[in-house]
């Protein structure tokens, strides 16, 4: 009895720091990801009750004040547009409010795209190996070697005039393209993770007790490789936003008068002499979400594996 | 060696074999054809151009015929340029592209590296603070943003560059920069995170402790071997360069191949979009090779097989 009381406290604070609380302590510490997270949660509010609390529809246009300026978009600072209206009057801050939904948007439906073919097909190859493996490695060989832009551009113009390419105000094809265009990374790593978890003792004591195939994926592999996986996801989500940025800056994606970001900026860039704010508020937007993520996304991998610190 | 390196060239054809049979497939899903124009063609004009560039035959009888020419060297015609054929548009513009490419691509290396360095030597004190704040403003300025922001600044306010067109050195500055603002961010962050691997290395700490000097330490033996892995991200830093020079291209009005990469798919100028595919294909293709062996040629440990 004497043994047991005396080991129990020691077992207790093993399990206290597991794999996930030892992450988030490590994340916690880190400034820079913390500011991420923040900054990521506040562009998320302004995805979802952005719209609510915009000071006008996006698509509204204040002729009148455009008009009292001389014909010219109105500047930063007046007193009913606090960031300025473009050329017809349309207020800047509303519109960028609803670029953030979009943007978000981006940043999830691409990830969820990439997790649900990625996922499944790393893993198969990864699982069984063999020829599976072997036409994934091929595959993702050509993915590689097609040019992404071009690839989405010829998917969002061939579906441009039916039911698919005219969903969400044009975007979800360029999503689902954006999103076909990175998955083979994360079914790379995915089977990465599992060739070399496969091989690990505890895998092995698994399958020797017994263990079915089901069970050791879901109770041994994907937890144990899942870390790896979550830095990829979130890391590629900048990614996603970048790419949707600049594909509507060269005017592929989101229909008038829905604006993103990026063809906002492609709208402002006319006036960029004598109306600067037209571009330069859209390009703090995409660089504040850019970098948000990509603090956050670098935090969780020194976090989850403190080894990689900074590569990648 | 030569094996490997003729393996991976043999590689690359089915791979463009591919890239083309799917491009061209897409290509000719997407409605409306070449001859669509704001005021539209008469069908009898629309019948005779399909029936003269063969658009009327089954779709792979037009791609055996486009691959047949090509391996005759022979890009076929423009739809969209009459006068010109493919390849005389590939072979005005390329030139320019490379040029492009290839000075963003030496801006990149030569300031990504040393700041990466300097970072990783000033570890948490200002030169790290001041590298890493430029890397981050690398990694969130989007090229096209970047380059407005030059034009704006260089260009419009201080007027110190032109800001647009590819006439002299002076007009190459700006673009160069836009291009090269996200690889120097890329370099210099995996130089940094190299630098500081190598650091905790015993082979530092040996080269230290047998009474070597600092600076001897740090250019024989720390920088050349944190230098190896950097090597590893040239391969996507070249195809980042060889897709992102289109929109640079396109905000300087530069004479490249790069900006009809998105106007022959708006204008189904199927010739020239298939030119463009194979040639950023087989540039991504080939550039990583050249990588991966040069990789290879720099750590003796890396063998291929």
């Amino acid at each position: 009895m004497a043994t047991v009381e005396a080991v129990r406290p020691v077992i207790q604070t093993t399990a206290a720091r597991g794999l996930w609380s030892d992450a988030f302590a490590r994340l916690r510490k880190n400034r820079l990801a913390m500011v991420g997270l923040v900054l990521v949660i506040i562009l998320l509010l302004l995805a979802i009750f952005g719209p609510i609390f915009a000071p006008y529809p996006y698509q509204a246009q204040d002729l009148k004040a455009v008009v009292a300026n001389g014909n010219r978009p109105v500047h930063p600072g007046d007193a009913h547009h606090i960031l300025g209206t473009d050329q017809i009057g349309r207020d800047l801050l509303s519109r960028l409010m609803d670029g953030a939904r979009i943007s978000m948007s981006v940043a999830i439906v691409v990830q969820v795209v990439v997790l649900l073919i990625g996922v499944p097909i790393g893993a198969l190859a990864g699982w069984f190996g063999g020829r599976i493996d072997n036409f994934l490695m091929r595959f993702t060989d050509v993915m590689y070697a097609f040019p992404d832009l071009l690839f989405i551009i010829l998917l969002s113009v061939a579906f441009r005039e039916t039911p698919f390419g005219r969903a969400m105000d044009g975007l979800l094809v360029v999503f689902v393209a954006i999103g076909l265009t990175i998955w083979v990374t994360v079914a790379r790593l995915v089977r990465g993770q599992l060739l070399a978890l496969k091989e690990t003792e505890f895998v092995e004591a698994a399958r020797a007790i017994g263990v079915s195939d089901r069970k050791i994926v879901t109770k041994h592999l994907l937890p144990n490789g899942i870390g790896p996986v979550i830095v990829a996801v979130t890391l590629g989500i900048p990614a996603a936003i970048l790419a949707e940025s600049t594909l509507a800056y060269i005017g592929i994606g989101v229909k008038a008068p829905r604006a993103s970001w990026g063809s906002l900026i492609a709208d402002g860039q006319r006036l960029i002499r004598s109306d600067p704010h037209l571009v330069l508020f859209p390009g703090i937007f995409i660089a504040v979400a850019l970098i948000s993520f990509t603090f956050l996304g670098d935090g969780l991998r020194d976090a989850l594996d403190p080894k990689l610190k900074g590569k990648q | 060696m030569i094996k490997y390196i003729v393996g991976r060239l043999l590689w690359i054809i089915p791979v463009l074999f591919v890239v083309t049979i799917l491009t061209f497939i897409l290509m000719h899903s997407v409605p409306g054809g070449p001859w669509a124009r704001e005021k539209a063609l008469p069908p009898q004009t629309v019948a005779r151009l399909n029936e003269k560039f063969g658009l009327n035959d089954p779709i792979y009888v037009q791609y055996i015929r486009w691959a047949g020419n090509l391996l005759q060297g022979n890009l076929g015609p423009s739809f969209k340029f009459a006068d010109r054929t493919v390849n005389e548009i590939v072979s005005d513009g390329i030139g320019t592209t490379m040029q492009l490419g290839l000075m963003a691509f030496t801006l990149a290396v030569v300031l990504g590296i040393p700041l990466g360095i300097f970072a990783a030597l000033g570890h948490n004190r200002w030169p790290d603070y001041l590298s890493t704040a430029i890397s981050i403003i690398g990694v969130a300025v989007p090229s096209f943003v970047l380059a407005l922001l030059l034009v704006l600044f260089f260009g419009v306010n201080l007027k110190w560059f032109p800001t647009g067109g590819w006439k002299g050195p002076e007009t190459w500055v700006l673009p160069t920069i836009a291009l090269a603002g996200f690889p120097i961010a890329v370099i210099a962050r995996y130089t940094r995170a190299s630098m500081l691997e190598v650091t905790r290395k015993d082979y530092i700490r040996t080269a230290q402790s047998k009474g070597l000097a600092d600076q001897a330490v740090v250019s024989r033996h720390m920088i050349r071997n944190a230098l190896i892995p950097v090597v590893t991200i040239l391969g996507p830093t070249l195809a980042y360069l060889v897709t992102g020079s289109f929109i640079i291209e396109t905000v300087f009005g530069i004479p490249g191949i790069g900006r009809y990469y998105v106007t022959s798919i708006s204008q189904k100028d199927y010739g020239v979009l298939m030119a463009m595919t194979i040639l950023y294909a087989f540039a991504v293709a080939f550039l990583n090779l050249v990588v991966d062996v040069l990789y290879a040629y720099i750590d003796p440990r890396i063998r291929y097989s």
